[in-house]
């Protein structure tokens, strides 16, 4: 018996939907496997971390308060990887936002109270589209490539953020972290932990499909992604297109730093690079770059996020497993995906079967 | 001047001469390859249905159709790319198993497919011998260059077997190609239309070497859709239509080409094209001594001193090999590549150098020369792709938001006019055949068009009825009293379709005349390089 891929006559629809539905449940069976190996039960360990995710009401605020930041991130990734840019930057312009509103909160002390939170966002985003601007360039202008140029300016600001949360910002009392930021400027709460910036989120959800689905700038980002070279000869530039790609997607990168910073910690400190921007990567693809779709996962991977942390408690399982499955989720949906554009044929001495 | 100028082929008695005799050929009697009642369905198409093709030892055999007629598909189950779903294939009178490439390898069956398989920064060397299974961990190098250089001697095939293959002609690629199949005991040959690539001077190489290759014992099968080759090269031709075998007969049976063009549409084709009077007007497009450097090779001159002057109510035909610089000027002009000099002037303005999108709005439409890379985006429907031109006007958009409601009304139009084969204006442009990918891109330029239309090779690789279409759709736009520039590599088609023509050789234009003065013959001379008063 042979197997073999034939290429379908078109993309097939029930397969888009399909492959990430089975690819998730492949993940927890291959988790099921590494859980096994290390001696746990999978199926109690799945329900504890249901359980730890969704169990109680404060538990799904911890897990919507861990889906706002990862969101952002996927759509900030989403926009790039529109544009076959793969911005895995996200991590490092999501920590200049942070950079950004904690240099605001700190020392723009002119400004008058209400406008430390507007402008110290704002700050925020400008910080992530500097910082995602600059591999955009370097693309569009030198070609060089993004994936390095992205991946090590992550290394950059994070340690600088280090640097100034250990020395230069430091507060006066404790051994790291910045002064908290005056409470007059954090991000309101608006249900137990759940803070304003799920506003932010889901109105950007509703921008984003929008411009990227109904407008102009949309539809040249699509040429773009999916044949550069057509799009140029149809008129559109790619170098305007990839430095604009990347200052929204470090923008909206840095807008997830500047919230999660103005409403969950308050100050710029140790674990400022919580991983946001990497699991966006993850987001952004198994949503398929889309928008709406993106909602889901972020939740999802939050889930992952909160639930594995339960397993520490419960279990006395390492939270790392949470990681884990958000690694084995991927392997499926990328081998998976060769299912929308191919068929499976089981080829047999002499009666096929397709499938 | 007449009121309608006809251009014929003229095969003449040349072409004959050229081919074999056909008396010689003594076929054996097992045919080394029998397929039998193959059929083979994709979703919604029958691609090859109930289709029997033999062929002998010494024979060449002219697998002839139009584009998704089923020739390629039948050969690709020939060398195990796909299987039969129905039939049987027999080789040397066996019954064969044929499930991969492999396989078919080991059968003697080799294929030389339309895109080389090579990899360009290996040597040629390297290129033979890759992905054979019976080498050793280390490949005794000077021993296999050895055998490659007596390979070559033997079939007339030259070949340096240290040349990095990148730096080879598309020529030489195609020999080192034939030459990875012969080194691997290829008996039986498939050659996938070989002669679209060369040059006339290639092809006639080509010629020889497959002369050399039947003397030997191998047998070859080519798949074409140019009907000169089939008499040329070829014992035996069978014709497919939709998937059907119509005929298959001797070659040396064939009194007028006309038949095999009917056989294989189902119709009468036209072999000239009605047109209008030829009623040149202002100048439209201009080049003024265009001078474009290679980038990495000190001062190379890609384009040299190009000028040109192109009216409106004309189509100037740009002649020459693939390679000597058409591609480049087609570039330079729709400033997808920038010149080192020179002027290129639009309705008498001066565009030199503007980006794309400047030359797009000051009315130039571009078919380029490669439809699947440059042309559309694949992945994007018949409807996006026919609006990428007109998405950013009042016609399709409201301010910056794309009405759906006119692209969907917009694209059944062109799909309308143009004829565009298509389940739906939905479906992925990938999908459609070669044909009517390129009606897609040229009912999106036609309708976009400012006046100016720059056609690169538009017809290539097209069957019979797309390309009549897409040269009828050139000389309407001429009559309209547009300006067309057409770079082609087939003279035939210049002198059908063009009213002057230009030759390029080297990045220089070597001379341009009225098409009613040209000459095929000093045409050729002045694409191989001579000089007009070396003739």
């Amino acid at each position: 018996m042979r197997l073999a891929l034939e290429k379908r006559d078109s993309k097939s629809r029930k397969m888009t939907i399909l492959v990430p539905i089975v690819s998730l449940m492949l993940s927890f069976l291959l988790g099921a496997i590494v859980l096994g190996l290390n001696r746990a039960n999978p199926v109690q360990t799945y329900i504890a971390m249901a359980k730890g995710a969704f169990g109680s009401q404060s538990k799904i605020q911890f897990t919507l308060v861990k889906a706002i930041p990862l969101l952002l991130c996927g759509l900030a990734v989403g926009i790039a990887f529109r544009l076959k840019f793969w911005n895995i930057g996200a991590e490092g312009q999501y920590v200049s936002g942070a950079i950004g509103i904690t240099w605001v909160m700190q020392f723009w002390t002119f400004l008058p109270n209400w406008m430390f939170l507007p402008v110290g966002i704002v700050v925020g985003v400008l910080f992530g589209a500097i910082w995602g601007g600059i591999p955009g360039v370097l693309k569009a202008q030198w070609s060089v490539d993004e994936t390095l140029a992205t991946l090590m300016l992550n290394y950059i600001i994070i340690g600088y953020a280090e640097y100034l949360y250990i020395n230069a910002w430091k507060a006066p009392r404790g051994n790291m972290g910045t002064v908290r930021y005056p409470e007059f400027a954090w991000l309101p709460r608006i249900w137990g932990r759940v803070h304003a910036g799920v506003f932010f989120a889901l109105i950007l959800v509703v921008v984003l499909w929008f411009v990227l689905y109904k407008t102009r700038w949309g539809f040249e980002l699509n040429m773009i992604g999916k044949n550069q070279r057509a799009a140029r000869c149809q008129g559109v530039s790619i170098k305007k297109n990839i430095i604009l790609a990347m200052l929204i997607s470090g923008g909206i990168a840095g807008l997830a730093g500047a919230i999660d910073s103005a409403a969950v910690t308050h100050q710029l400190t140790k674990g400022v690079d919580a991983g946001y921007g990497f699991t966006g990567i993850i987001i952004a693809w198994m949503s398929g770059l889309n928008p709406i779709a993106s909602i889901f996962i972020a939740l999802l991977m939050a889930a992952l996020e909160t639930g594995s942390d339960a397993l520490q408690i419960t279990l006395k399982l390492p939270a790392a497993m949470g990681e884990v499955l958000q690694g084995l989720i991927l392997i499926p949906l990328l081998a998976g995906t060769v299912f929308t554009e191919y068929r499976l044929r089981i080829l047999s001495k002499h009666k096929e079967i397709s499938a | 001047m007449p009121a309608s100028t006809s251009f014929r082929i003229v095969l003449t008695e040349d072409n004959h001469t050229t081919g074999y005799n056909m008396q010689e050929i003594t076929p054996d009697d097992t045919p080394v390859v029998r397929m039998v009642g193959i059929t083979k369905r994709f979703p919604g198409v029958l691609a090859n249905d109930n289709v029997n093709l033999t062929l002998h030892r010494g024979e060449v055999l002219a697998l002839l159709g139009e584009n998704g007629a089923g020739k390629s598909t039948l050969m690709n189950m020939l060398v195990g790319l796909y299987r039969p779903d129905h039939g049987e294939i027999y080789i040397k009178g066996k019954l064969a198993e044929i499930n991969s490439p492999q396989d078919s390898m080991a059968l003697g069956i080799g294929m030389i497919h339309q895109e080389f398989m090579l990899v360009g920064n290996m040597t040629v060397a390297e290129n033979i011998i890759l992905g054979m299974k019976d080498l050793p961990f280390v490949p005794p190098m000077a021993e296999i260059k050895k055998n490659i250089t007596e390979l070559s001697k033997r079939y007339g095939l030259q070949v340096y077997p240290d040349k990095i293959v990148h730096d080879l002609s598309v020529g030489e690629q195609q020999r080192v190609e034939i030459l990875k199949l012969l080194y691997r005991g290829a008996e039986i040959l498939i050659l996938d239309e070989p002669t679209a690539v060369l040059t006339p001077g290639e092809a006639r190489d080509l010629n020889e070497i497959i002369k050399k290759m039947l003397q030997e014992g191998k047998s070859a099968i080519f798949i074409t859709h140019k009907m000169d080759e089939v008499m040329e090269f070829s014992h035996t031709v069978q014709v497919l239509r939709r998937g059907k075998s119509v005929n298959v007969c001797p070659t040396s049976t064939i009194d007028r080409i006309q038949d095999l063009a009917n056989m294989m549409v189902g119709r009468d084709i036209l072999f000239s094209l009605d047109r209008g009077p030829y009623k040149p007007t202002e100048v439209m497009l201009e080049a003024r001594n265009l001078v474009m450097e290679c980038i990495a090779g000190g001062g190379k001159r890609i384009l040299d001193d190009v000028s040109f002057t192109l009216r409106g109510g004309e189509i100037l035909g740009i002649a020459g090999v693939a390679g000597n610089g058409q591609q480049q000027l087609t570039e330079a002009l729709t400033g997808l590549m920038l010149v080192n000099s020179g002027q290129v002037l639009i309705h008498g303005k001066d565009y030199t150098n503007k980006t794309p999108l400047q030359i797009i709005k000051g009315g130039v439409s571009h078919i380029p020369a490669d439809r699947g890379r440059m042309g559309v985006v694949g992945d994007m429907s018949v409807g996006d792709n026919l609006s990428m031109k007109k998405y950013r006007t009042k016609e399709l958009s409201d301010h910056s938001i794309i009405k759906r409601s006119w692209v969907r009304l917009f694209a059944d139009r062109l799909i309308e006019t143009f004829t565009i084969k298509t389940p739906s204006q939905d479906t992925s442009v990938k999908f459609l055949s070669g044909g009517n990918i390129q009606k897609t891109i040229l009912a999106r330029e036609i309708d976009s068009c400012g006046g100016i239309l720059i056609a690169v090779y538009p017809s290539r690789g097209l069957d019979v009825g797309a390309t009549e279409a897409v040269r009828q759709n050139l000389i309407k736009q001429r009559d309209m009293g547009n300006a067309v520039f057409l770079v082609s590599e087939e003279l035939e088609e210049l002198l059908m379709v063009a009213d002057r023509v230009a030759v390029m050789f080297e990045g220089r234009i070597m001379d341009s005349m009225d098409v009613k003065d040209a000459k095929t013959e000093e045409l050729g001379m002045l694409m191989a390089g001579v000089e007009r008063r070396d003739i």
